[in-house]
C-alpha cells in the first residue's frame, strides 16, 4: 500500500482538503512516537490502495514546535510515497518556501493551491503552470471549501503515485545549517511569485477589516465576545434540551417496552446488573450526547469563522499572566457548557505544555451537568433572595480554582509553554454546513469509540458497588457504597458530608447529573418529598459545601476518559484527577470549618 | 543644494502606533522565534503595518503582504525597524 502525507502551514484549510478528499471515513491512527492524534484514511487511487495521512501543520519543516518536531520525526522514520501539500493561494510568497523545503526531501510531491476562490475574490490571477514550471512539480489550483479542483488534484496525485519508487531522502542533519537553504528558497519564491501571480495595484478593502474594526475593539470587543458566547450556549440548550428529553424518554421505553420482558427469564440479580446497571447508565450518559454534538458544531462555526483566534487577542492580556494564552480561556468557557467538547478544543493549541495546562484547568468549568444539581439543592435550602448569589458565588469559585491552578501548576516544567505567542490571524470566513457537519460528526464519534470502554466500566464499577453483596438494598447502608461511604467518613465528616451523602457523590463520579437522582435512590424519596427531606435533614453550611465539593471534585467518568485519550498520558490523567480531589477537600474542608466556627456552632 | 541627513534611529516594533508602517530591520529573536517569524514573513526589508494593539498591555495585530499576525508584545520586542523608505509610507515626517 502506498501512504500519502497530507503537509502544510496552519490555516492553510488543510483538515477540509483533508476530509474533502476522504469524505468522513477518516480514523485515528497509532504511530510509534507520536504523541497527537493523527487522522488517517485509506482511499483507491488510480486502481491502488493509499493511505492518507494528515499531518498537523507547520509553519516551517526545520523549526522547533512540538508539530514541527512531530512532523519531521514523522518523515524520518515512516515509510511515504508522496507528500501532498496544501498552500494558501492568497499568501503564496510565504507558503511556497515551506513548499520548497518539503520538495527538497526528494520524495514526488504536488502542490494544491487551496482557497483559490478567495484569491479569484480578492481578484488575484494564479498562473499555476508558470509555478509547476518554475518548482518543477505539479501544481493544481483547488477549493477545498467548494470542491474545485477536486478531480484535477486526485488526477495529478494519481499521475506522480507510481513513481515513488525514488529512494527516501534523509532528513537535514541540524535544523540550524539549514537558515541559509531557506533564504535561498525565499528568494526563490519571491521571484516566482512575481513572475506568475498578478496582484491588483489596490486591494479592496476586505471585508474582515471592517468586522475587525468592531469586534477587536478595546473597548467593545470583549463585551461584544461575551455576548457570542452566550448565544453559543443559549443556542445549545434551546436546541439541545428538547433534543435530550425526547432521546431519555426513548431510552426509558426501549429499556420498559423491549427490554424489561427480553431479559426476564434471567436471575434477578443479572437483570438488575444488565437493565438498572449497564443500561441505565450508559443511557444517562448517551441522553448527553446531542448537548455534545451540538457544542461541537458550535465550536467547528467559532474556529472555522475565525473568531476564535480573536477571541484569543482580545483575552491574551489576562491569560498570559496566568501562563495560558486567550484561546484556553475560550476553552473554558465551553467547559461551562460541557468539559469534553472543551477539552478535545483545546487541540487548536499545538504547544503540548500549554494544552495540558488547559486541559487541567478546564474540568473545574461548572457544566451544565453540575448546574442542574446545584440548582436543585439551591431550590430546595436557600430562599429566591439568596439563591442567585449562591450561584454566583459556584460560578466565582469555579473560576477561582481553574486560575488557581493555572497559577500553581504553569510555574512547572512540564506545563511552561516555550512557544512563542505569535499567530496568524486568518480572515473571517464562512463555514459551510458540510464544514461543520464533518467536524462535528468526527470529533463527536472519536469520543464515543474512545470514551465507551471506560463509560461502562465506570457504570459497571458504581453498580456494583450500590447492589452487592447479594440481597442488599440498592444504595444502602449494607452496601459495598454503604462501607465505603462509612469508611470514608473519617476524611468526609469534616466537610459536613454524612454517609448518605457520600454515596451521591460516589455515583457523581459517573455522571454529575445522576447526583439528583441517586439521591432519590438512597433517601428513597421522590420529587417534592426529597426536596423537602434534603431541606430538613442537611444544615445551609453543610449543603454549600456539599456543593463545593460536588463542584471541584473529580470530573465526570466521560471527561476522564477525554482527558486520558487527549493526552495520551494515564500519568496525566492521574493528576487530572487527583489534584481537584485534594483540591475540593481543601475546598469544602476551609469552608465548613470557618463557616461552623463564624455562626458559632 | 545641502543635503542633511538626519539620523533616524531604529526602533522596535512595540512602538509602532496603529495605521503608521515601517520596514524590517533586523530580527534579534532566540531560533526558535527566529524560525517562527520568517514563516510568518517577518523578513529583513518586508514593510510592515500596526493594525491595533490590544488594551492592558495585550497582543499587538500587525500585517505583512497579505498575512495578519497576532504577536505577544514581549516577542515584538525582538523585531527591529526603520522608517518606510516608499512614499505611500504613512509614517509621519517627525
Amino acid at each position: 500500500m502506498k501512504r500519502i502525507a497530507l503537509l502544510g502551514m496552519p490555516n492553510t484549510g488543510k483538515s477540509t482538503l483533508f476530509n474533502r478528499i476522504t469524505g468522513a471515513s477518516a480514523r485515528v491512527g497509532n504511530w510509534p512516537g507520536v504523541t497527537v492524534d493523527l487522522l488517517a484514511a485509506k482511499l483507491l487511487i488510480a486502481g491502488q490502495m493509499a493511505e492518507i495521512v494528515d499531518l498537523p501543520g507547520i509553519y516551517d519543516l526545520h523549526g522547533y514546535s512540538d508539530d514541527e518536531k512531530l512532523v519531521r520525526h514523522f518523515l524520518e522514520t515512516q515509510p511515504i510515497d508522496l507528500l501532498l501539500i496544501a498552500v494558501n493561494a492568497m499568501q503564496l510568497e510565504r507558503q511556497l518556501i515551506l513548499a520548497m523545503q518539503l520538495a527538497s526531501l526528494g520524495k514526488a510531491s504536488v502542490i494544491a493551491v487551496n482557497m483559490i476562490d478567495e484569491a479569484r475574490h480578492a481578484g488575484l490571477g494564479i498562473d499555476t503552470e508558470r509555478l509547476s514550471a518554475g518548482l518543477n512539480l505539479p501544481v493544481v489550483a483547488i477549493s477545498a471549501k467548494y470542491g474545485q479542483g477536486q478531480a484535477e488534484l486526485m488526477a495529478a496525485v494519481a499521475a506522480k503515485l507510481p513513481q515513488a519508487a525514488l529512494p527516501s531522502g534523509k532528513m537535514a542533519a541540524e535544523a540550524a545549517s539549514r537558515l541559509a537553504e531557506d533564504d535561498s528558497f525565499e528568494v526563490r519564491s519571491a521571484e516566482l511569485v512575481a513572475a506568475a501571480v498578478d496582484v491588483p495595484h489596490l486591494l479592496p478593502e476586505r471585508f474582515s477589516d471592517r468586522l475587525d474594526r468592531v469586534l477587536m475593539h478595546n473597548v467593545f470587543g470583549l463585551p461584544l465576545f461575551f455576548i457570542a458566547m452566550f448565544f453559543v450556549f443559549a443556542g445549545v440548550f434551546w436546541l439541545g434540551a428538547p433534543i435530550q428529553d425526547v432521546l431519555k424518554n426513548a431510552f426509558d421505553w426501549f429499556g420498559e417496552a423491549l427490554l424489561k420482558p427480553l431479559l426476564a427469564p434471567l436471575p434477578e440479580l443479572l437483570r438488575g446488573f444488565l437493565i438498572d446497571g449497564l443500561y441505565g447508565g450508559i443511557s444517562t450518559v448517551a441522553a448527553f450526547v446531542p448537548v455534545v454534538v451540538l457544542f461541537f458544531f458550535f465550536m467547528a462555526v467559532v474556529e472555522d469563522s475565525g473568531y476564535l483566534s480573536r477571541a484569543a487577542y482580545l483575552m491574551d492580556a489576562l491569560m498570559a499572566r496566568l501562563g495560558l494564552d486567550g484561546r484556553s480561556f475560550v476553552m473554558l468557557l465551553m467547559g461551562f457548557g460541557c468539559n469534553v467538547p472543551a477539552l478535545m478544543g483545546t487541540r487548536v493549541m499545538r504547544s503540548r505544555a500549554l494544552r495540558l495546562l488547559s486541559m487541567l484547568i478546564i474540568p473545574f468549568s461548572l457544566c451544565s451537568a453540575r448546574l442542574q444539581v446545584f440548582i436543585f439543592i439551591i431550590a430546595a435550602l436557600f430562599s429566591p433572595h439568596a439563591a442567585p448569589w449562591v450561584l454566583m458565588s459556584l460560578y466565582l469559585m469555579s473560576f477561582a480554582t481553574a486560575f488557581g491552578t493555572a497559577l500553581i501548576f504553569g510555574r512547572g516544567k512540564a506545563f511552561r509553554s516555550e512557544e512563542p505567542f505569535v499567530i496568524e490571524l486568518p480572515p473571517y470566513r464562512f463555514p459551510t454546513l458540510r464544514q461543520v457537519w464533518m467536524r462535528g460528526w468526527l470529533e463527536v464519534r472519536h469520543f464515543l469509540l474512545r470514551a465507551t470502554k471506560i463509560i461502562v466500566a465506570g457504570v459497571v464499577l458504581v453498580w456494583l458497588l450500590t447492589h452487592l453483596p447479594v440481597g442488599v438494598e440498592a444504595a444502602s447502608a449494607d452496601s459495598y457504597a454503604g462501607y465505603l461511604g462509612r469508611w470514608m467518613q473519617p476524611i468526609l465528616s469534616p466537610l459536613g458530608i454524612d454517609e448518605k451523602l457520600t454515596i451521591a457523590l460516589i455515583f457523581g463520579f459517573v455522571a454529575k447529573e445522576v447526583v439528583i437522582g441517586a439521591l432519590a435512590v438512597i433517601y428513597g424519596l421522590e420529587g417534592s418529598a426529597l426536596t423537602e427531606h434534603i431541606a430538613g435533614s442537611l444544615s445551609l453550611i453543610q449543603a454549600y459545601s456539599f456543593m463545593l465539593f460536588c463542584l471541584i471534585y473529580t470530573p465526570c467518568l466521560s471527561t476522564i476518559a477525554t482527558l486520558k485519550a487527549e493526552s495520551r498520558s494515564l500519568k496525566f490523567a492521574a493528576l487530572a484527577v487527583a489534584w481537584p480531589l485534594a483540591l475540593a477537600w481543601c475546598a469544602s474542608f476551609v469552608f465548613y470549618q470557618v463557616a461552623l466556627r463564624l455562626t458559632g456552632q | 543644494m545641502i543635503f542633511i541627513r538626519r539620523r533616524v534611529m531604529n526602533y522596535a516594533l512595540t512602538q509602532l502606533s496603529p495605521g503608521q508602517g515601517a520596514c524590517i530591520a533586523a530580527l534579534h529573536a532566540a531560533e526558535a522565534l527566529q524560525h517562527r517569524l520568517a514563516a510568518l514573513g517577518f523578513r529583513i526589508g518586508k514593510r510592515i503595518t500596526m493594525v491595533r494593539r490590544a488594551a492592558f498591555d495585550g497582543p499587538l495585530h500587525v500585517r505583512i503582504d497579505q498575512t495578519d499576525i497576532i504577536i505577544r508584545r514581549v516577542d515584538a520586542a525582538c523585531v527591529e525597524l526603520r522608517p518606510a523608505t516608499d512614499t505611500h509610507s504613512s509614517v509621519a515626517a517627525s
